[in-house]
C-alpha cells in the first residue's frame, strides 16, 4: 500500500462511517460503499480502506482485495485535469496509441501516473461508447474527438 | 442511419420516444404485453411463447432465452432473482448503453415478465459505473413505473409482485461473465465460477437466477405483442429476430445499426457502413470483441449469425463491429485484443493467467522482429491449449483474435518472421527510413544532421540509408525539405 501516511481527520471518518451505515454495514454492499467513498475523497488510499474494513467488521485485506480488483477504484490521487485517453477498439484502430505516446512524451509521465506539480493526471479507458469520434481524449468532464498526435499541445494548452 | 436493410426491433424507441417519460413508452404500447403475461397466460405458456420465438441471448455465447427461463422456472426456490447485464465491457461496443438511455421501460417491462414467468420477486440490473446517463435514466424508468404501479407490490391487480434495484460495476470486464457478476453484486472480488451449477440452479446469493443481456431483454415486449411467429420469421433458421451492432473503425458511417440474423458483411459494410473511408482497401472487420474473430474478404458474403461466425473462428459476442483496412496490421490488432485480455484476466485459473501472458510475450516478439516461424507454432499450439482449459468464458475465447489472424493472414504473420518486415507499416521496429530517389534533390541537409553518419551521398545526387547503422531516431526525415525521406 501507499507508503505516505494520511491523517484522517474526525468528520472524514465519520462520512465514511455514515457511508457504511447507509448500506446498513452490509458486507455485500460492499462495492457501493467504496463507490460513495471514492466519490468524495477521489481515491481509496489505505487509511481509508482500513476505515471502511474496522466499521464494517471485515478484514482490511478483503477490502484491498476488492479495491485492487477493479479498476474503477484507485489508490493514487487524480490529476487537477484528469486526462483519459480512450483505448477502445475504435480509437486503436484510428491510432489512439500514438495520441498517447504524445501525451506521455510532453507530460514526461507513465499511465496511472500524475504529473507533478498535480495539474495533470493520465489514465487509459476502455471505450467511452464515442466510437464515432475516435480517437477520443477526455479532459475532466471534456470530451476531445478526432484527435491527432499533432493536436495534443494544443489541448494541453487550455489547462495552463 | 436510415437503410432499407435495417429493421428495428430492440431500438425500436430510441430515439422517437423521450425516456424520460413513460407516457411515451406507454403510448407507444408499453407494459402492454405486461398486461397481457399477467392476465391471459399461465407461467409456462408464457415460457413457450418465448422458446417458440427462437430468441436467443444477445450477450455473447447466445443461448436460447426461452430454455434458460423454463430452467429457472422449475428450479424450486423460496426466492428467485432476475438479473439484467448492462456491463457491456467490449471496448468498442455501445449498443446496451444506448438502449438503457433510449428506451429504459423496456428492459425494465421485460424483467417484470421474466419475473413472473420464472417466480421471482426481485430484479437486479448490474450497470458499469462508466455509464453515468444509463444510470439516471434507469433510476428515472424505475421512480416512473413504481408511480404508475407498473413496478411494486401487485401489479395491475394480479397478484404479482415485482421490483428492480441497481448494482453498480466497477470497470472489470470479466464481470459480465454471469457467476463473476453475481459475485461482484455480492460485494466480492469478480472471479467467475465453474458451472455447473449454472446461475438458474444457484446464483445470486445461491437462489435460482436467471441473467439475460440488455439487448435480449429489450426483444421481449415486442414479442408477446406481435406473437412467437412474427419474430420467428426473421432471420436465418437457427438465430431468429435482429442483432445490433455498433459499426466503428475504417468506414464511412459509424453508429449503431440493427439488422436481420442473415444480413450478409458485405451488405453490412458496403450499404449501410459506405464503404471504406477515403477510397482505401478493405481487409479485415473483427466481430465478437476480444472473444471474438477477425473475418476477411472471403467471408464478406457469409450471413450474419450465431452459427456462421463460430463456424469461421469469430463469434457474435456482444455486437462490436469493427472494419480495418491495409493501413491495419494484423499481428498488432491480435496483439491489441491480448493486452486487452491480459490486464482482464481475474487471474484465478493458471491457463488464462500465464497463458495469455505467454501468449501476449510471443506477440510482442514478432511485432519486434525477433519472432521466428516456430513461434507461430507455439502461438497456436499454446492457443489452443487455452481454450480447451480456461476456467470461464473469457479465457476459453481469449485466444481467438490470434487464432482467427493466423489463419487468415498467416502472410502477415510470415512477413513479420521471415522477412522482417510489417507490409502496413505499423510495427515500427520492424519499419526503415528509406530515402527516394526521385524525389531527393542532394541538398545533404540529411546526412548533416544525421548523428551516426547512415547518410552518405554526393552533393546534387541522390542520398542512401544504411539500415546497418541508422539508429532510427528520424532526424533526417525532419530535416528534408522534400519529402523524399520516407518509413516503409
Ligand atoms: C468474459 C465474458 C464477458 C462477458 N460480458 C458480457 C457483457 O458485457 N454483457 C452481457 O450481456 N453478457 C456478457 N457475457 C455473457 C454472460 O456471461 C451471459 O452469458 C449473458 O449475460 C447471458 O445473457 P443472454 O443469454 O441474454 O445473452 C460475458 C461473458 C464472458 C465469458
Ligand atoms: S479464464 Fe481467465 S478470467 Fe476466466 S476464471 Fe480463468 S483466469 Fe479468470
Amino acid at each position: 500500500m501507499s507508503s505516505v501516511k494520511i491523517e484522517l481527520r474526525k468528520d472524514q471518518i465519520e462520512k465514511i462511517h455514515s457511508f457504511c451505515d447507509t448500506f446498513n454495514n452490509a458486507h455485500g454492499e460492499l462495492i457501493n460503499v467504496l463507490h460513495k467513498t471514492q466519490g468524495e475523497f477521489g481515491y481509496l488510499p489505505a487509511e481509508v480502506q482500513e476505515v471502511i474494513a474496522d466499521k464494517i467488521d471485515m478484514p482490511v485485506a478483503k477490502v484491498y482485495g476488492v479495491v485492487t480488483f477493479y479498476s474503477f477504484f484507485t489508490m493514487t490521487p487524480k490529476g487537477q485535469h484528469p486526462i483519459s485517453i480512450c483505448t477502445g477498439t475504435a480509437c486503436y484502430v484510428r491510432g489512439a496509441e500514438n495520441v498517447l505516446a504524445e501525451f506521455k512524451k510532453q507530460l514526461d509521465i507513465e499511465v496511472g501516473e500524475t504529473s507533478e506539480d498535480g495539474k495533470f493526471s493520465l489514465s487509459c479507458l476502455r471505450c467511452v461508447g464515442a466510437c464515432g469520434l475516435a480517437p477520443v481524449v477526455q479532459v475532466g468532464e471534456k470530451t476531445y474527438g478526432r484527435i491527432a498526435p499533432d493536436d495534443v499541445e494544443e489541448i494541453l494548452k487550455e489547462y495552463l | 442511419m436510415v437503410n432499407k436493410t435495417q429493421i428495428r426491433i430492440a431500438l425500436r424507441n430510441c430515439g422517437l420516444i423521450n425516456p424520460e417519460r413513460i407516457e411515451e413508452y406507454i403510448s407507444e404500447k408499453g407494459y402492454m404485453a405486461l398486461g397481457k403475461v399477467l392476465t391471459e397466460m399461465s407461467q409456462e405458456e408464457a415460457v413457450n411463447i418465448i422458446i417458440d420465438s427462437g430468441l436467443r441471448g444477445r450477450g455473447g455465447a447466445g443461448f436460447p432465452t426461452g430454455i434458460k427461463w423454463d430452467y429457472a422456472r422449475k428450479s424450486v426456490s423460496d426466492q428467485k432473482y432476475v438479473v439484467c447485464n448492462a456491463d457491456e465491457g467490449d471496448p468498442g461496443a455501445f449498443m446496451d448503453r444506448s438502449i438503457l438511455e433510449g428506451d429504459p421501460h423496456s428492459v425494465l417491462e421485460a424483467m417484470a415478465i421474466c419475473g413472473y414467468c420464472i417466480g421471482a420477486d426481485k430484479g437486479l440490473v448490474y450497470i458499469r459505473a462508466e455509464y453515468p446517463l444509463a444510470i439516471e435514466r434507469l433510476n428515472i424508468a424505475i421512480t416512473q413505473a413504481r408511480e404508475f404501479g407498473l413496478l411494486g407490490d401487485d401489479i395491475m391487480g394480479s397478484g404479482f409482485s415485482f421490483d428492480i434495484e441497481i448494482r453498480y460495476g466497477a470497470g472489470a470486464f470479466v464481470c459480465g461473465e454471469e457467476t463473476a457478476l453475481i459475485h461482484s453484486m455480492e460485494g466480492e472480488r469478480g472471479e467467475p465460477s465453474l458451472k455447473p451449477p449454472f446461475p438458474a440452479e444457484s446464483g445470486y446469493l445461491g437462489k435460482p437466477t436467471n441473467v439475460n443481456n440488455v439487448e435480449t431483454l429489450a426483444n421481449i415486449p415486442v414479442i408477446y405483442l406481435k406473437g412467437a411467429d412474427w419474430f420467428s420469421g426473421i432471420g436465418t433458421e437457427k438465430s431468429k429476430g435482429t442483432k445490433v451492432f455498433a459499426l466503428a473503425g475504417k468506414v464511412n458511417n459509424v453508429g449503431l445499426i440493427e439488422v436481420p440474423m442473415g444480413t450478409t458483411l458485405r451488405e453490412v459494410i458496403y450499404e449501410i457502413g459506405g464503404g471504406i473511408r477515403e477510397g482505401k482497401k478493405f481487409k479485415a472487420v473483427q466481430t465478437g470483441g476480444p472473444s471474438g474473430g477477425c473475418l476477411t474478404e472471403k467471408h464478406l458474403d457469409t450471413p450474419i449469425d450465431y452459427d456462421n461466425l463460430i463456424a469461421n473462428g469469430s463469434m457474435m459476442g456482444s455486437g462490436g463491429m469493427i472494419v480495418m483496412d491495409e493501413d491495419n496490421c494484423m499481428v498488432s490488432i491480435a496483439k491489441f485484443y491480448l493486452d486487452f485480455t491480459v490486464e482482464e484476466s481475474c487471474g484465478k485459473c493458471a491457463p488464462c493467467r500465464i497463458g495469455n501472458k505467454r501468449l501476449n510475450e510471443l506477440l510482442g516478439r514478432i511485432c519486434e522482429g525477433k519472432g521466428t516461424e516456430a513461434d507461430l507454432d507455439r502461438l497456436r499450439n499454446l492457443g489452443e491449449v487455452i481454450k480447451d482449459t480456461s476456467l470461464c468464458g473469457l479465457g476459453q475465447s481469449s485466444p481467438n483474435p490470434v487464432l482467427s489472424t493466423l489463419d487468415n493472414f498467416y502472410d502477415e504473420y510470415i512477413s513479420h518472421v521471415r522477412d522482417k518486415k510489417c507490409p502496413s507499416g505499423v510495427c515500427k521496429d520492424l519499419m526503415e527510413y528509406f530515402i527516394i530517389e526521385e524525389n531527393c534533390v542532394g541538398c545533404t541537409a540529411c546526412a548533416r544532421a544525421c548523428p551516426v553518419g547512415a547518410i552518405t551521398g554526393e552533393r546534387k545526387e541522390p542520398h542512401l540509408i544504411n539500415p546497418e547503422i541508422c539508429i532510427m531516431c528520424g532526424a533526417c526525415m525532419e530535416k528534408c525539405k522534400f519529402d523524399a525521406v520516407i518509413l516503409k
